[in-house]
């Protein structure tokens, strides 16, 4: 949808390329992109912060190297290759966080491997890194990562917050807060996010009328 | 091992751990290609075998890889098995119905990066699985991803014909629904146990 914005604009800046991920383009509330681990793995905010960093973390490095290796991939097999160097990160990645907290690797579970699946990086190599250089495409992956992130921390605060009555198991409400265990479920997972668009789509079309 | 019977791996993959809406697997295709109850039901069909080939192999692999002791090529291996395994289709299909190769259009290559396939093999690896047992439980999500994206989709064609708010029109709804859809399977819970 908003991707016509950016080409219709002659070359775009680099703080541009960086904040567009953030809000305009951001992957999550606006491209609708990466959906599984962002419903997966949003139940607190300290797993969703965990996995938008991981997710930052591959999309950067692997936006690096498709970028570099832009010139020498042959177009037939580009997907095939995007998705081996994603592999790679992600199984690095993968090793990363069991080594630093074990606990953390167990909350995530299966979804760290996941990553490689994860749309929003294929889509990036394939859109973005495979046809510019280095620098932007760098700063490309930093955007849509942060955005990523702080997409998957909202989702993450909210459901936390209504379901345990805590963020980053801080408590917030009182003791005698009934907690709504329906948004650690995998429904409020749902319903969160559907209101979250609501919510941007509410933004954007107060903003056309004005 | 485990001492689940061949049933309860099934009924549970079906049911109780939906692939869609309870383990969040799957949920591009869900959202993209569930307009029309034709379409969902062909994509479903489409990922179903593309999960029991790449299920088997995911499990030939893993007994090699725990043989010449690299677990770490596991994710690599699997990901080209699937990405190999939906090429196969995506030429099977175009060659035998270019109709139906077209109205799937980009989702077809998109398989590729359909978590549930992939979720498949690592859960079935996660789990332990025997070989029967894991084409069970590969056939067991297809069969459930197949089933949550008939009902969505047959919830959207009924949908096009009510008001709602313009705000809520598209991704929105859609996840509402699914949500909704999420809680009904929630009554499965303890079926298999």
């Amino acid at each position: 949808m908003s991707k016509d914005n950016t080409s219709s604009k002659q070359e775009p800046s680099n703080t541009d390329e960086f904040i567009k991920g953030i809000w305009r383009d951001n992957p999550v509330f606006v491209q609708v992109l990466g959906m599984c681990p962002v419903l997966a793995v949003s139940n607190t905010a300290e797993n969703a912060l965990a996995m938008g960093l991981a997710t930052a973390f591959v999309l950067l490095m692997s936006n690096i190297l498709v970028s570099l290796l832009r010139n020498f991939i042959p177009k037939q097999v580009r997907i095939a290759s995007y998705i081996l160097i994603i592999a790679t990160f992600v199984t690095v990645t993968d090793y990363a966080i069991q080594a630093i907290s074990v606990e953390l690797y167990k909350s995530l579970g299966a979804f760290i491997s996941l990553i490689v699946v994860n749309c929003l990086i294929l889509s990036r190599a394939e859109a973005f890194a495979s046809k510019n250089t280095v620098g932007k495409s760098m700063l490309d992956a930093l955007g849509m990562g942060l955005g990523f992130t702080f997409a998957l921390f909202c989702l993450g605060a909210v459901r936390e917050l209504l379901g345990n009555g805590s963020i980053f198991q801080f408590a917030i409400f009182p003791a005698n807060f009934q907690n709504w265990i329906v948004m650690i479920l995998p429904a409020g997972g749902f319903f969160t996010l559907a209101a979250w668009l609501l919510i941007i789509n509410l933004i954007q079309t107060r903003k056309i009328k004005s | 091992m485990n001492t689940e019977s061949l049933g309860t791996i099934f009924l549970n993959a079906v049911l109780v751990n939906n692939f869609v809406l309870a383990y969040f697997l799957g949920i591009c295709p869900f959202l993209g290609v569930s307009g029309k109850i034709e379409t969902a039901s062909k994509m479903g069909s489409a990922v179903t075998f593309v999960m029991l080939i790449s299920s088997m192999c995911a499990y030939g692999i893993h007994a090699f890889l725990v043989a010449i002791d690299a677990p770490y090529l596991q994710l690599i291996s699997y990901i080209v098995v699937i990405a190999s395994t939906v090429q196969l289709v995506e030429m099977f299909i175009k060659k035998m119905s270019p109709a139906l190769f077209r109205s799937l259009g980009i989702f077809l290559p998109l398989i590729t990066t359909n978590c549930a396939i992939l979720g498949v093999a690592l859960f079935q690896t996660n789990k332990g699985y025997g070989f029967l047992e894991s084409v069970i439980y590969a056939l067991g999500a297809g069969v459930g991803f197949t089933l949550a994206l008939l009902l969505i989709s047959g919830l959207r064609e009924k949908l096009n014909f009510a008001e709602v708010p313009n705000v809520s029109k598209g991704t929105a709804l859609t996840l509402f629904l699914a949500g909704i859809l999420s809680l009904c399977f929630m009554g499965f819970a303890g079926l298999g146990a």
